[in-house]
């Protein structure tokens, strides 16, 4: 079991949403965050004071899945978040020890569905 | 123990001292001057109600269009407001006002040469009430636009507006131009105001395009939800509120008692039928009763019954406004199917309620409408009115905008479209600190 975090651009996110009902992976949380990479940020005058905004809004995806499902669901979210400018985003596939259904208790495999 | 009143006591002075407020010669006022003051009193205070109906136009178009892009709606209204302020001084008052010819007026620009007094009032009156008008004209514009043009353009089109356009259906209307002497009748401006702004904002939303993302490749649309609905429910009721200035105001005359009760009576039937038939018709229509919808029915119907508030009952008054209900409705839906994308429904509820507003007049007035006996002549002088303004109001701002596109640019650049205007035009957010859910 994986837990694959996406970090994306927000107006990429129904993209991205389509992209992955089309590979039949319909769970998944989604975040407001804030955050900084290669992409560099812009400038805001407020008043007469000039400040510059580096904390970019984007938006993090969190889907639980089967390792069946690890490389359809990167594919998706790429194929849907992909501009090819800077400032796309990452994705973090990351090992996950438990799921767990709170409604039935059910475990793993099954817990993920 | 007797309870002091302040009122009592007023009264009391005011009756054994005589008249304590004088003229400016020092006598007591006489009754042309008494008249006048009303008058000017009345005038005044309209005006200043409508005024803040700008608040209102500002707070329902925040409301229905996204956070990222509030400020510019915002600085786009207040920009309206200044910009009509300046222009109908400069230019657009002698064109409507100005003695000239059946078109257009050639006096009184600047206000120079122009009367001490105008309709009872004194002219500085009479030119402030007007430019409240010009201003909410000029405004409608900008919801139909929104989220999408580029400021700098969008100041270009406001002083145009209200220093031309407007003023030249003012003039064939109220100005004593052509319209005027077919029998045209307009009482606040379903057609001078509302067709015109209406009108406008339909050519300025066809030759702008639609925003990103409303629209899907196989023709369906998307929802595109308006970041604060109380803010715009907020906004409804001040147009509500402002509108109390807007029709009864139009009287110029605060003496005849009976008229200006009409208006208003008229005025606040209309628009509450139009509320009541809207939420009815969407909650039968579409499941559930949608408060956007409400509000665009009540200003539907505060639109429709402009025009004819002076001159219909009561009870006509609530028909007008049941019928303007599915014409905002329906209208909402129909420019979807035609892929023009009109953020706050402006088009809807000012240029085809204010249609049908000038055509009511035709079918209800007291004494010559075509359901009241009167015949069809003032009907068909409404509609042949109301059709000669589309066409002109349409086809002018069709070409101005489409001017603008070629010369200056009219929309923003992609990018900055997904970025929001508030970054793009203005290098400012509206909700610093704020955390908003950005999706498209």
């Amino acid at each position: 079991m994986k837990l694959i975090i996406a970090l994306i651009q927000p107006e990429k996110l129904p993209d991205v949403k389509k992209a992955l009902f089309d590979h039949d992976v319909h769970k998944m949380t989604v975040s407001n965050v804030i955050g900084c990479g290669q992409q560099k940020g812009f400038t805001e005058t407020y008043r007469g004071i000039i400040h510059q905004v580096n904390l970019l809004k984007k938006v993090r995806l969190e889907i639980a899945v089967n390792e069946a499902f690890v490389d359809a669901t990167v594919e998706a979210i790429i194929s849907g978040a992909r501009t090819g400018n800077i400032g796309d985003g990452k994705i973090f596939v990351v090992p996950m020890e438990r799921c767990i259904r709170i409604r039935t208790g059910e475990e793993g495999h099954d817990a993920i569905g | 123990m007797i309870r002091f009143s302040p009122l009592a006591t007023a009264v009391a002075l005011l009756l054994t001292a005589g008249p304590q407020v004088l003229n400016a010669a020092g006598d007591a006022p006489s009754l042309a001057e008494l008249t006048r003051g009303l008058n000017t009193v009345w005038v005044l205070i309209a005006a200043f109600l409508v005024f803040f109906m700008q608040a209102g136009f500002g707070m329902l178009e925040a409301g229905f269009t996204r956070a990222k892009n509030a400020a510019n709606i915002l600085m786009k209204n207040m920009m309206d407001f200044s910009m009509a302020s300046l222009a109908y001084w400069m230019v657009g008052f002698g064109l409507m006002y100005g003695a000239g010819n059946g078109l257009f007026g050639t006096s009184q620009f600047f206000l120079i040469g122009a009367p001490a007094e105008t309709a009872g009032v004194p002219t500085l009156a009479f030119w402030f009430f007007q430019a409240v008008f010009t201003a909410a004209a000029a405004t409608i514009v900008a919801g139909a636009m929104a989220e999408r043009t580029k400021f700098s353009t969008y100041m270009i089109y406001s002083f145009i507006i209200s220093a031309l356009i407007y003023p030249l259906v003012g003039h064939w209307i109220w100005g004593g131009g052509w319209l005027s002497e077919l029998g045209f009748q307009d009482f606040a401006g379903s057609t001078v105001v509302h067709t015109v702004g209406g009108f406008a904002s339909l050519a300025g939303a066809m030759v702008i395009g639609p925003r990103l993302g409303k629209y899907n490749p196989d023709g369906s649309a998307n929802v595109i939800p308006g970041h604060n609905i109380p803010l715009a429910a907020l906004g409804c009721l001040i147009l509500w509120f402002g509108w109390f200035g807007f029709n009864p105001g139009s009287s110029l005359s605060g003496l005849d008692a009976h008229l200006i009760a009409k208006v208003a009576v008229n005025t606040n039937l209309a628009a509450a039928a139009g509320c009541v038939a809207t939420t009815m018709l969407v909650w039968w229509r579409y499941g559930k009763p949608d408060l956007s919808m409400s509000i665009n029915g009540a200003l539907a119907g505060l639109v429709a019954i402009t025009a004819p508030c002076a001159v219909v009952s009561p009870q006509a008054s609530i028909i007008i406004g049941l019928i303007a209900a599915p014409v905002v409705t329906f209208g909402v839906t129909a420019l979807d199917r035609f892929h023009i994308d009109d953020p706050v429904g402006a088009f809807p509820v000012h240029g085809m309620c204010g249609v049908w507003g000038t055509v009511a007049l035709g079918l209800f007035h007291g004494s010559e409408g075509l359901l009241t006996g009167g015949g069809g002549k003032l009907l068909g002088v409404q509609a042949l009115g109301s059709l000669s303004v589309v066409t002109f109001t349409l086809g002018s701002m069709w070409i101005i905008f489409k001017l603008l596109s070629a010369t200056v640019g009219l929309r923003v650049s992609e990018q900055e479209e997904i970025r929001g205007l508030d970054i793009g035009e203005h290098g400012m957010e509206s909700y610093a600190g704020f955390q908003i859910f950005l999706t498209d």
